[in-house]
């Protein structure tokens, strides 16, 4: 199942080339760029783990490129995404968020049921992928 | 008629190459704003060749890897080393070798941390914050202690050895120092000089072209010199070259700095009259003739 999350999420996975033009848009803007991970895909998993510090006072966005695939690189079965934060009073907040690499296998949701007083009944979601302790969630020699 | 038709789109113009680049203009500018220096000005017109044929080529899909245009800059102090690096952005900016027009100036203090775990950080940081440009290493050669087998400076010279290499179309590197010790930071870190494919040397001034870089100064701080004050500045040039610590360029701005304060400190003594605009710009000989230099024989 393909999780999507944040702007372009319509689209097909942005190319490495795409990415950049988007970072070059947000340097441009003087935005500043973070890039962070996560092995927990549910959507209402909103922290997720930091890349370094953002970058702040870049010109350019090969320095986000360096940062960027050096997490792939230690991440290769998480999801990776950038984010551009504005600081600009009124603003101060993030104003572009997408993701960049995601798990090659990802196993989707299961819907839970638990049962309340009377014959009420509360579902949530839970991920197959974490069900598994974080280091191998992804990776196939953890699969079942 | 195909044929004619191929052999047209077979063949670059290199002059429309050189006029759409507007690296003519650059060019010019740098010959009148910067006195002497010709070695400098005969390689940056010597790359900025190699970068037109180098685009030229590359408009008839001849394929070949960027070439690398990391510099060293050595010479005694102010001989303009800091100033052509600020110029060299320019150039290479227009002939579209760095994709942003600017340049990040550091020092050691700028790379290398204080404690184990920090170099690193810092450095990339550094690094990232220059892709697109220019990297203008000041003093390079402070990077490397070999006094000290702990210092952390090596770690920031592997790290920048590193994306040198790796980023090489994303950033240029110009480190620049004094000539003997550039020398011996390059002989004891091989693998930076081998990276660094041109090596700069600058020029001391002679005497004729640091009276002119002296005019070029007084003009652009709105300040010229009197037929006096011209001669007594020749003079004061020579006398000064002759003296110890003699940091050519920056000397001269030093000494003007100081005709400066004296031409303020001669008209507010004889305050009551009033000046025109004339003598509000105008150094003379005595305000240059008080100067320690024509003492200290």
């Amino acid at each position: 199942m393909k999780i999507t999350q944040g702007q372009f999420s319509f689209l097909p996975d942005l190319t490495d080339e795409e990415v950049k033009l988007q970072i070059e848009y947000g340097l441009n803007n003087g935005w500043s760029i973070a890039v962070e991970h996560t092995d927990d895909p549910h959507p209402r998993n909103t922290y997720w783990s930091m890349w370094g510090t953002p970058m702040f006072d870049l010109k350019d966005p090969a320095g986000v490129m360096m940062e960027l695939n050096a997490c792939r690189k230690e991440f290769p079965n998480d999801y990776v995404k950038v984010l551009a934060f504005d600081s600009n009073k009124g603003f101060e907040t993030i104003r572009m968020s997408f993701m960049v690499q995601r798990p090659a296998d990802e196993p989707g949701f299961e819907l839970v049921r638990s049962e309340g007083p009377g014959r009420t009944v509360r579902y949530t979601l839970r991920s197959y992928a974490t069900g598994r302790p974080p280091s191998g969630r992804y990776s196939p020699a953890a699969a079942p | 008629m195909s044929a004619a038709m191929e052999t047209a789109e077979s063949r670059v113009d290199l002059g429309k190459l050189y006029a759409e680049s507007n690296i003519g203009e650059t060019i010019d500018q740098l010959e009148s704003d910067l006195v002497g220096l010709l070695p400098v000005k005969t390689r940056i017109r010597e790359i900025a060749a190699l970068l037109l044929v180098e685009s030229a080529r590359r408009g008839l899909g001849i394929q070949a890897e960027a070439p690398s245009l990391h510099m060293s800059f050595t010479g005694n102090p102010g001989t303009g080393k800091t100033t052509v690096a600020r110029r060299m952005a320019d150039v290479l900016h227009r002939l579209k070798y760095i994709r942003r027009n600017h340049v990040v100036t550091v020092s050691r203090d700028d790379l290398v941390g204080q404690y184990i775990g920090h170099t690193a950080p810092k450095t990339k940081d550094i690094l990232k914050k220059a892709m697109g440009g220019v990297l203008f290493i000041d003093e390079a050669y402070y990077l490397y202690r070999p006094e000290n087998e702990r210092d952390y400076g090596q770690e920031a010279i592997e790290i920048l050895l590193q994306v040198m290499e790796d980023n090489r179309d994303d950033l240029v590197v110009i480190l620049a120092g004094y000539k003997d010790r550039m020398d011996t930071f390059f002989r004891s870190n091989p693998g930076m000089a081998s990276r660094i494919a041109h090596h700069i040397d600058f020029p001391d001034y002679s005497a004729d072209e640091l009276f002119r870089i002296a005019e070029m100064m007084a003009t652009t701080m709105h300040y010229r010199f009197d037929e006096a004050g011209q001669a007594v500045m020749r003079e004061y040039i020579a006398l000064r070259m002759q003296q110890p610590r003699f940091s050519n360029a920056r000397s001269i701005r030093n000494g003007i700095d100081r005709a400066r304060l004296r031409q303020a400190n001669r008209l507010f003594a004889g305050r009551g009259e009033l000046l025109d605009r004339a003598a509000l710009e105008t150094i003379t000989a005595e305000d240059i003739r008080v100067s320690r230099v024509f003492t200290q024989q």
